[in-house]
């Protein structure tokens, strides 16, 4: 158990691709943590500098206080599940998850019962003497998990941990290690490119773009109020409306509708151009003339289950709106969409417009962990 | 009718030329079955007149066992030393990036044919007399290892390129040195490739006959390959009980080893196409 401090951390590859760029990162011990960003961001990067596989740049990695940037992965006391497993073909499930302990030369019998209660741990009673090819994906994950945390490392990286199963299975996988997380209380790094595997899993998201950090914090912060245009496009599986607008005095003008100014955003002059971001789902919808709404005719309506995204078609502009079940309009009528008050954010230069100092954050936090810095 | 005809005349041509084509094929491996048996042992295939008494012939000959033991001494060795050095080879060429790994391995490829062939016969003779390795089962080794470990390479690099790197990742995380990860990891998994590379390499070593004739000069150390060379009759004659008896011999451990083989590891297609 022990937390992580990485300052300055750099890693270019040969041939130039900057993979991690002067990263600072600090992961409180016993959190579960999630590097999320599009491919090729630098998030495995970083996973397997942290672990050991790639040696970074320049800068400093330390685990429990420790500089470990120099150490070989082997030394570092950390588990690994990889995208893939990696379990070893030739050795059954006992001997996989036995394999870390054989490298750590205790005797047959002590590690044997350590992977067994390893396996019994993670609900692999019985499947001891297989093969990992013989193992359906679920049960190949556990294992790759069992043998990550037979030694009791101090670190746990998983590396796209749900990817490899289909969706059904990936659903109980991720309620599962949520819980295997609290249960153990190791320190948890994982890498998705999944925002909502991001957001259901993590205490906290480094949400990553070309080897920088856009915004680091709890789901809720970056759910709620992305830090800037990137994350605001990349997070939500629904996206969220990005409109072009402009300050008037007390008031933001975009796609046609008055939308107070934001009490945040005092600062702004008028005239400024701004992007105003809110959520299909901080929308609300209705087939009357509401002040401050956007008005428009419905193109597309989407079902998602238990709602339905409806496109508006606002003065040329899309506008998505989450509409609850039942209350679905048909295509070709007419509708407004209300923004829900304090849900309307602005974005100057691709930034969060915020109010200057004290109170950063307004929205109340949802896991205490840990504190950001920079 | 005259399309029937035809078809028929089609097919009669066909199956003949089937059975020319086969029984080319098949009158050697007949006459290497029959003979030995034969009391009178000929050139040509026939059913035999039945007797062991050739197979004492092979038994009095002072070589003719010694060879089959020296045969099997140098496949062996060859063959340990072969895949070894194959398999550290092609695990350090997939994993480390060389400049101009794909252009070495080709060129030794090709130049490889050369050092077992005829051209280099001068050569190595001289290499392996300055070498003080004339007549000695060393040098036969070191040269045959030598003319075969790029083909080898080649063929085992396939197997390594296929091991997904995440295995070898796996096993460092939980601080495996490289050895022990060749060990552990790398060579169970290849462990098809290794075993077609040994028996290739024992296969050529067994019917190599040039680098043994010329390296080896008492006769006590000859393979069986270059003993049967000498098997003719005072009058100058090849001495058939004794060739056909031998040949017999000869042929059987590497047809017994491929079937062996064969059976453990199947020769499974590994890599190439995703499961």
């Amino acid at each position: 158990m022990a937390a992580i401090t990485i300052r300055e951390l750099t890693k270019v590859y040969p041939g130039g691709v900057r993979a991690l760029d002067a990263l600072d990162l600090d992961v409180a011990d016993g959190e579960f943590f999630a590097l999320l960003g599009p491919s090729g961001c630098g998030k495995t990067t970083l996973l397997r500098t942290v672990a050991g596989l790639e040696s970074a740049t320049s800068g400093t990695v330390a685990l429990g206080g420790a500089d470990v940037t120099r150490l070989p992965p082997g030394r570092r006391d950390v588990g690994m599940v990889f995208q893939d497993y990696a379990l070893f073909p030739h050795m059954s499930v006992l001997d996989n998850i036995a394999y870390p302990l054989k490298i750590k030369k205790r005797g047959r019998g002590d590690r044997h019962a350590r992977a067994a209660e390893a396996a019994d741990y993670l609900g692999l009673e019985g499947l001891g003497k297989r093969r990992p090819g013989e193992l359906s994906g679920g049960q190949q994950q556990r294992v790759a998990l069992a043998r990550a945390l037979v030694a009791e490392p101090r670190i746990f990286l998983l590396d796209e941990p749900l990817s490899n199963l289909d969706a059904r299975l990936r659903l109980e996988a991720r309620t599962f290690l949520k819980r295997l997380q609290k249960e153990l209380a190791v320190t948890t790094v994982f890498v998705t490119h999944d925002q909502a595997e991001a957001l259901a899993l993590a205490d906290r998201i480094a949400v990553m773009e070309k080897g920088r950090i856009r915004q680091l914090g709890t789901p809720t912060e970056v759910f709620r109020r992305p830090a800037n245009l990137f994350v605001a496009s990349f997070i939500g599986s629904t996206p969220m409306n990005l409109l072009p607008g402009r300050v008037e005095g007390e008031h933001v003008v975009a796609a046609g509708a008055l939308l107070p100014l934001p009490d945040e955003a005092r600062a702004l002059t008028a005239g400024e151009e701004i992007v105003c971001g809110v959520r299909p789902e901080y929308l609300d919808y209705t087939d009357r003339p509401a002040d401050g709404a956007f008005a428009g005719r419905v193109s597309v309506v989407e079902h998602l289950g238990g709602s339905a995204l409806v496109t508006l078609d606002v003065e040329g502009e899309p506008v998505h709106v989450v509409v609850g079940e039942g209350r679905e309009p048909a295509p070709g009528d007419e509708g407004w969409a209300l923004p829900r008050p304090g849900r309307v954010l602005l974005y100057r230069d691709g930034e969060l417009v915020t109010a200057p100092r004290e109170s950063d954050v307004p929205e109340p936090r949802m896991a205490p962990t840990g504190k950001e810095n920079g | 009718m005259n399309t029937v005809v035809r078809e028929t005349l089609r097919r009669i041509g066909l199956a003949t030329f089937v059975s020319a084509v086969l029984g080319f094929f098949a009158l050697p491996l007949l006459w290497l079955a029959f003979t030995p048996f034969d009391a009178n042992p000929g050139i040509a295939a026939s059913l035999p007149d039945f007797t062991l008494h050739n197979f004492k012939i092979l038994m009095d000959n002072p070589y003719a066992l010694e060879s089959m033991r020296n045969s099997v001494l140098l496949a062996a060795a060859t063959a340990l030393l072969v895949v070894v050095c194959a398999a550290l080879a092609a695990y350090a060429l997939s994993r480390v990036r060389v400049p101009g790994r794909d252009a070495l391995l080709y060129v030794l490829l090709l130049l490889s044919s050369i050092i077992t062939g005829t051209a280099a016969m001068v050569p190595i003779f001289l290499l392996a007399f300055n070498l003080h390795l004339i007549d000695s089962r060393l040098g036969v080794v070191l040269v045959l290892t030598g003319g075969l470990l790029p083909a080898a390479i080649f063929l085992l690099k396939d197997f390594t390129d296929a091991t997904p790197t995440s295995y070898e990742e796996a096993a460092r995380v939980f601080g495996a040195s490289p050895l022990q990860i060749l060990r552990h990891v790398v060579v169970p998994v290849i462990r098809p490739g290794l075993a077609t590379v040994g028996v290739w390499t024992v296969a050529q070593v067994w019917g190599d006959f040039l680098m043994p004739f010329l390296l080896l000069r008492n006769p006590d150390k000859a393979p069986a390959s270059v003993i049967m060379y000498t098997f003719y009759t005072e009058g100058g004659q090849p001495d058939l009980p004794l060739i056909s008896t031998f040949s017999l011999l000869y042929s059987l451990p590497v047809v017994v080893m491929y079937l062996f083989v064969s059976r453990r590891y199947g020769f499974r297609f590994h890599g190439g196409i995703k499961r």
